[in-house]
């Protein structure tokens, strides 16, 4: 299994969002979290990510107990992550931010960009150019490149089509499923698009009050029923 | 002519010292937003490291190149390691903690070396700028300002290490998620900071009285400098240099040098009154 979530509990000081969520997810799964705002799914991969520490439960990846370890220990263990609003480095050019996210890398660097940019063709003229310079949406294949440049072994992926043009979703969907079928990768992603986790996805968990209640399939996300009752939104 | 040549030299000179006076300052508080209120106090350690050397026979460019940036590199270290290192991101406490620290030093140098001034000899002979007779020293502050400029500068810009020190004081989280551990980079920034104080003691030694207290004398010049320079730490600080150098100069010139630092410090209110970001806060926002 690659990652192994029981009971965990965390919040921010004494607030507590996530209320013992428990679930896995196996190597080369793309899996999706669904839920209102405010049910805990940003919380849940900071958690995962080790910013935010485990009051209770414990995470397991690829078999190690990574609950205590700091978030750059968690990333050199092949943890990727993608946060919501891009947190690119914005004083820097796109070169230098995928030049960050080759740290990991075991491959020479030049080839690692190589590799990254040509899945994100559209990043190749924009490479000199100052990070906060780009579009929203350019910004979002910026984030996502430079978490692949790691060789992450699981990518946690935070909403990525928060404020993105549609072209750019489909760019980011596309490239996601290229990447299902050519690398050892396994995702999971938070959204509040339906149809993008639907076309992603190939399991979703809802998540409701910090706790994960239900499994559903990406099918049954076109149920207005399920929606209107377990996640609030239509698609 | 030749007191034009006399004057534009001893600007030059006074902006390269303050360069050099402000880097190690500009580098902790650019890079991790800390106020080291020690700063003085490092480039007071680094002009003692420099006399003792040379009183002890150690070559003097040896001393002051070497020696003193390398001990108030560690002093440094270990500063971080034991005292600033849990106070980042609550800037008054690291205020408090690091003027503490300053009156601490000031009184263990007391203790040790005792409260009189110290020096060693201008390693320098001089040049005449027509009927002016001047020193050679001057032009080894300036050579070396630039070049520590330009060291720091290329090192920020093309090291892989500069390049993960700027990622990770724009934003140690993301950084962290990529494998960086912002602890260490913090730790080997402050480090960098102490031991540039320590190379500007080292070479303010041949030309100023050497004693516990002569840090207090730079420290307000340098916090005035890297304010006025705004994010950017080596353009803003030179830029801030050469500005608050030529002014200070110039009315030193025309008056006394007493007014020459009250000319600096209301030239230093009156640009943070129009750019309250620094002059690289407005302009010059991309670079290093």
């Amino acid at each position: 299994m690659m990652l192994q979530v029981q009971g965990l509990r965390a919040g921010y000081g004494r607030i507590p969002i996530l209320a013992g969520a428990s679930f896995s997810v196996a190597q080369g799964e793309f899996v999706g979290i669904l839920g209102h705002n405010g049910m805990g799914k940003t919380t849940l991969l900071k958690a995962l990510m080790g910013y935010l520490p485990a009051t209770a439960g414990s995470v397991t990846l690829e078999g190690r107990d990574i609950t205590r370890l700091s978030p750059t220990a968690r990333a050199r263990l092949g943890l990727g992550y993608v946060p919501q609003g891009r947190q690119i480095f914005g004083a820097l050019t796109v070169r230098e931010n995928l030049r960050m996210g080759c740290l990991l890398s075991k491959r020479p660097e030049a080839e690692t960009i190589e590799a990254v940019l040509a899945l994100f063709p559209r990043l190749h003229r924009l490479l000199d150019r100052a990070g906060g310079a780009l579009s929203g949406g350019e910004q979002q294949l910026l984030a996502l490149a430079r978490c692949l440049c790691g060789d992450p072994r699981l990518v946690l992926l935070d909403e990525p089509t928060e404020g993105i043009q549609p072209s750019i979703n489909e760019e980011i969907v596309e490239t996601l499923l290229a990447l299902r079928r050519s690398r050892d990768i396994t995702i999971l992603l938070v959204e509040q698009k339906l149809d993008f986790i639907a076309a992603l996805a190939q399991r979703i968990l809802i998540i409701q009050k910090g706790a994960i209640t239900r499994e559903t399939t990406p099918e049954a996300v076109q149920d207005p029923a399920l929606i209107a009752e377990f996640v609030g939104m239509a698609a | 002519m030749a007191l034009t040549g006399l004057l534009t030299f001893n600007i030059l000179n006074s902006i390269a010292l303050l360069v050099l006076l402000s880097l190690g300052l500009g580098v902790i508080y650019g890079m991790m937003k800390v106020i080291n209120l020690a700063h003085g106090e490092f480039v007071m350690l680094g002009a003692y490291a420099t006399v003792l050397c040379a009183d002890a026979g150690v070559n003097l460019w040896l001393a002051m190149l070497v020696v003193a940036p390398l001990f108030c590199g560690l002093v440094g270290l270990v500063v971080e390691r034991g005292l600033i290192r849990f106070l980042y991101g609550r800037m008054i406490d690291t205020m408090l903690a690091s003027w503490g620290l300053s009156l601490g030093l000031i009184g263990l140098v007391t203790t040790l070396f005792g409260n009189t001034v110290r020096g060693v000899s201008n390693p320098l002979g001089g040049f005449t700028i027509g009927p002016y007779q001047t020193s050679l020293y001057g032009v080894f502050v300036i050579l070396l300002a630039m070049a520590v400029c330009g060291l720091l500068w290329a090192g920020l810009r093309y090291l892989r290490f500069g390049l993960i020190l700027r990622a990770t004081m724009q934003n140690p989280d993301m950084a962290a998620a990529l494998g960086v551990a912002p602890p260490r980079i913090y730790m080997a920034t402050f480090a960098l900071g102490a031991a540039l104080a320590g190379l500007a003691g080292g070479v303010l030694a041949p030309v100023s009285g050497v004693s516990p207290g002569m840090g207090a004398a730079f420290i307000a010049k340098a916090f005035i400098t890297v304010l006025g320079g705004g994010p950017a730490i080596i353009t803003g600080t030179g830029l801030a240099s050469g500005l608050f150098g030529t002014i200070s100069e110039l009315a030193s010139f025309q008056t006394t040098p007493v007014f020459g630092q009250v000319a600096l410090l209301l030239a230093a209110i009156i640009m943070i009154r129009l750019l309250p970001q620094g002059i690289t806060g407005r302009f010059l926002r991309r670079s290093v």
